[in-house]
């Protein structure tokens, strides 16, 4: 077999210019609704702007103070640090982990036991994410929530005890589905004589998963572990169930920002740290690639 | 054989555990709207439905789902189209950076949803005399979920074989027809995987919603869903549970509609 | 009628797949493109059905030069190595494909695609999806859509390669019979000889983006112009022996054989194929001595494998003439092939001898 699926040189005759037509369109929306905010972000995170007062009116550029200001800021670093664990935690841990599990569980099964771990994990997903916050407020509760009322731990305060704990958790069960997806679809890629072969030869489960699925499949663990850390990171919904609190134990950098922007209404230093998240999820972004993209082939020779 | 055996136990455990464990916050909406009494704690209900003759006095429920229909339909629409476009073409075509392009818009995307970029959009959207408009939410959320879209797409386009376009065009296909004919029927999966996408990301939205529609006319139901709250303050359990199941349905129905119809899929290959 | 002239392309990264090329096909042609892969000739295929950009020189297709024109335009049809039938349409959907897009009526197509797949024995399968036709009804589909837009060349990119050998055996057959009966001008790239022997009404050997040689099957196999086509054509390898001429003889592998007149002093390659050998149980100064170390079995004759002092000597004898593994045996060669530095000496043609083996 030729490769058909690789390199794809312009297959169906686009051209540049009926390309450039093509993307244009995603382009202009993405450059004044995206792009252009983006920058405008950048901008007021070198000045003073606030929501209200002299500054609103007319901000003055203040250069870094904004970065030095957050950088130095307890409060800053301790969010940062606990977005991390809650990244670490409920996405690359618990989404990617679960969602993989789950995947491998369920491949090669049919029937209505998929169907229906299929079913409710996408649900979990595809529910409206206000409506989400009130389910979990109704299992969550101090006083009436179903989840104490299950334990017989009446008056256990999950959120204000545990609020890191529980908005992971809440994390891993709102997006698993994403990585369970991915992994299903680049598991059906994985040949089956390649595992039998590995089966033949004495591999255990860790020792295939390490041998012959990861290496096959290293593109999507990439393309996974990208996107639902990117999401997760700039994730605002948790909000809904602690604000943040108590005590800011659970203030990830979303909620910070929104803390301090739009609460707080020091809207300079709000776009400040955005910014910020934008470094740190690039950074993220870029040891991922050197992690996973090793060993990509070239394949840019001419075709037979 | 006992290593096979604990294996399929332990598979089988695992998947007792994670159907109750993605189950057991959904019960709350399976029997609070039916509750004449409805508590925070998931219960067996003393079933009644004046719950939804309730709701739907209230003046904004309904007119907030068509809300919330016009303007996640519109921007499911308008993302599928423009993704797939674009997609199709960064595909097809190699143009330096383009990988660093997508990561970048990526990257910028996730931050821009954000709460620090509000202003500015507001401000944008004040400009472009978007507010209070439904093509407003659909252009500003749009704009946040195309990377992304592109992004996944990109990966379809990337796995169907260029030997199907390259027959169309030696028998004179244009390269719309290519798109037409061939493209989009064998990526559709991942189109309609990305409608469903678009369309839950807009439904469950609040925060550009909130901030771009003044005239509750116009709210969608995740913002109507914060309105149904006592004069005191406390919230209405008996209509929020109600209408959650109510607004949750039209979702879940298309979900249901298209992963049935076209398969659900957040990667390619080709069923042949 | 398509020309090459002067065609050259250049691929990214300094590779030249085609390498100036001349090449005039006729009305009618079965023309084939022979090499290892990498030689360029699926290249040249995509380059004449206008899915590649030449460097530089042109096509002409019917006197028009179609260079610069986009593969729509050409008139010509492509049957892919993998067929590139549409999963998501029927097969009466997929032949009509081309006509669709020539904006050709609903009727009318559908019309056409059933004559189509009649013809091919296809008229059973018109409504089912490429999914659901084994290798060999794929194969036909493909075929059927390229006919259907009656186009004045077809192009074969190995279009029998994903089939089992049985199959394509028939499909071979099948191929042939069909082009004759349509005459239309054809292009037919392989790597299998025995598929461009069977099929080519002329043969071009690649490699490196050269032709090496064209010529008819027979030419190409009994006078292949380089080593190189001598070892690529033939079921069975040709045995290309060193020797040296001096003093009126050659002197290859222990043998010692008459030179033709002309022969030049020194080095030379001995080219015979296992098919011309006679394998005797005596001795002779001008066979090739050897000990028998392998037999294979070809049905109606065995590939016997002589071995001296690390020379390898192959030669096909019929069923029931074999000599015992582990004795000595001599190899006589009846007709052969000098070789110096890689190319044939154009010595005069022998009379061909009738060897009672196909020659496939």
């Amino acid at each position: 077999m030729a490769p058909t699926t690789s390199p794809p040189g312009d297959a169906a005759g686009l051209g540049k210019a009926r390309a450039a037509a093509f993307v244009l369109p995603a382009l202009v929306l993405i450059g004044v609704f995206l792009v252009f905010p983006a920058l405008w972000t950048i901008y007021l995170g070198l000045t003073d702007y606030r929501l209200t007062g002299l500054a609103a009116a007319d901000p003055q550029v203040v250069g870094l103070d904004n970065y030095t200001d957050a950088l130095t800021d307890p409060r800053f670093l301790t969010s940062l640090w606990l977005t991390v664990a809650y990244v670490g935690g409920s996405a690359v841990i618990g989404q990617a982990g679960l969602g993989f599990t789950l995947a491998w569980i369920l491949r090669g099964r049919t029937g209505p036991v998929r169907r229906a771990v299929e079913g409710v994990v996408l649900l979990s997903w595809i529910l409206p994410s206000t409506v989400v916050g009130f389910l979990w407020f109704a299992l969550l509760d101090r006083d009436d929530g179903t989840l104490n009322a299950l334990l017989h731990t009446p008056g256990l305060a999950w959120l204000l005890d545990h609020p890191l704990l529980s908005i992971i958790v809440f994390n891993v069960w709102r997006g698993t589905a994403f990585s369970m997806m991915l992994y299903s679809a680049a598991l059906e890629n994985v040949p089956p004589s390649h595992l039998e072969t590995a089966r033949l030869a004495g591999a255990g489960v860790p020792q295939q998963l390490r041998d012959v699925v990861l290496p096959l499949i290293r593109r999507h663990v990439l393309t996974n572990l990208l996107l639902i850390s990117l999401w997760t990171f700039n994730d605002f919904t948790p909000f809904v169930l602690t604000g943040g609190g108590p005590e800011g134990r659970s203030e990830i950098l979303p909620v910070y920002v929104y803390n301090i922007a739009l609460k707080g209404g020091e809207l300079g230093a709000g776009a400040a740290v955005s910014f910020l998240i934008l470094l740190i999820n690039l950074i993220f972004a870029l040891a991922y690639l050197r992690l996973l993209r090793g060993r990509r082939k070239s394949l840019t020779g001419p075709p037979a | 054989m006992i290593r096979h055996t604990v294996g399929r136990l332990a598979a089988t455990v695992l998947i007792a555990v994670a159907l109750a464990f993605f189950t057991l916050p959904m019960l709350w909406l399976a029997s609070a709207p039916f509750d004449a009494g409805p508590a925070i704690t998931t219960s067996v209900p003393e079933f009644t439905l004046r719950n939804f003759a309730a709701i739907l006095d209230n003046p904004y429920a309904l007119g907030s789902i068509r809300n919330s229909l016009i303007q996640g339909g519109g921007a499911a629409a308008l993302v599928v189209v423009l993704a797939a476009l674009a997609a199709y073409a960064l595909s097809r075509v190699r143009v330096p950076g383009r990988d660093v392009l997508l990561y970048l818009l990526l990257l910028l995307s996730s931050v821009v949803t954000g709460t620090a970029a509000m202003v500015p959009i507001f401000e944008l959207a004040t400009r472009l005399d978007l507010i209070d408009t439904h093509l407003g939410v659909i252009l500003v959320v749009s704009g946040g979920l195309l990377p992304a879209a592109i992004f996944i797409l990109k990966d379809f386009m990337d796995e169907t074989p260029t030997s199907y376009e390259e027959s169309a065009r030696v028998f004179g296909a244009s390269p719309l027809q290519i798109l037409r004919h061939i493209v989009v029927p064998l990526v559709r999966p991942g189109l309609a995987t990305i409608a469903v996408w678009a369309l839950a990301s807009v439904w469950g939205g609040f925060l550009f919603q909130f901030i771009l529609l003044r005239d509750p006319d116009k709210a969608p139901g995740s913002v109507i869903l914060y309105t149904l709250y006592t004069e005191g303050g406390a919230p209405r359990l008996d209509l929020i549970s109600t209408f959650s199941l109510l607004y949750s349905l039209p979702v879940v129905a298309m979900y249901l509609f298209v992963s049935h119809r076209y398969g659900f899929r957040f990667h390619g290959g080709i069923k042949r | 009628m398509i020309t090459l002239h002067r065609l050259t392309k250049d691929f990214p990264g300094g590779v030249r797949a085609l390498d100036t090329l001349d090449l005039t096909i006729g009305d009618g042609e079965f023309f084939t493109l022979l090499g290892p892969s990498g030689c360029g000739k699926t290249t040249l295929l995509r380059t004449v059905a206008g899915l590649e950009t030449p460097t530089s020189g042109t096509i002409h297709i019917n006197d028009t030069d179609v260079t610069p024109l986009p593969p729509g335009r050409r008139d010509v049809a492509m049957v892919f190595q993998d067929y590139a039938l549409f999963p998501h349409m029927t097969v009466s959907d997929n032949i009509a494909h081309p006509l669709r897009i020539k904006k050709v009526p609903r009727a009318e197509r559908a019309t056409k695609a059933a004559d189509v797949a009649h013809r091919l024995s296809l008229a059973e399968l018109l409504h089912r999806r490429p999914a659901q036709l084994s290798g060999g009804q794929q194969q036909r589909v493909a075929l059927a859509r390229a006919i259907a837009c009656h186009p004045t060349a077809f192009l074969f990119d190995e279009p029998l390669s994903n089939l089992d050998a049985r199959l394509r055996l028939e499909a071979r057959t099948f191929l042939k019979r069909l082009q004759r009966e349509l005459a239309v001008t054809t292009v037919f790239v392989t790597h299998d000889q025995a598929e461009a022997l069977a099929l080519a009404d002329r043969i071009a050997v690649m490699s490196h983006g050269r032709m090496i040689q064209i010529g008819t099957p027979a030419d190409v196999f009994q006078r292949p112009a380089t080593t190189f086509v001598a070892a690529f054509i033939g079921s069975t390898p040709m045995n290309l022996l060193p020797g040296r001429h001096t003093d009126g003889a050659l002197h290859v592998a222990g043998a010692t054989l008459p030179a033709p007149t002309g022969t030049p002093e020194g080095d030379l390659v001995y080219g015979v194929r296992p098919e011309y050998m006679d394998v005797l149980p005596q001795t002779r100064p001008d066979a090739f001595p050897g000990t028998v170390s392998v037999l294979e079995n070809l049905g109606t004759s065995t590939l016997v494998t002589l071995e001296n002092d690390g020379t390898l000597i192959q030669a096909v004898v019929p069923e029931g003439d074999e000599p015992a593994i582990g004795t000595p045996a001599w190899a006589l060669p009846r007709r052969s092939l000098l070789y110096k530095d890689g190319h044939l000496l154009q010595a005069p043609p022998r009379k061909p001898v009738y060897t009672g083996t196909a020659l496939l």
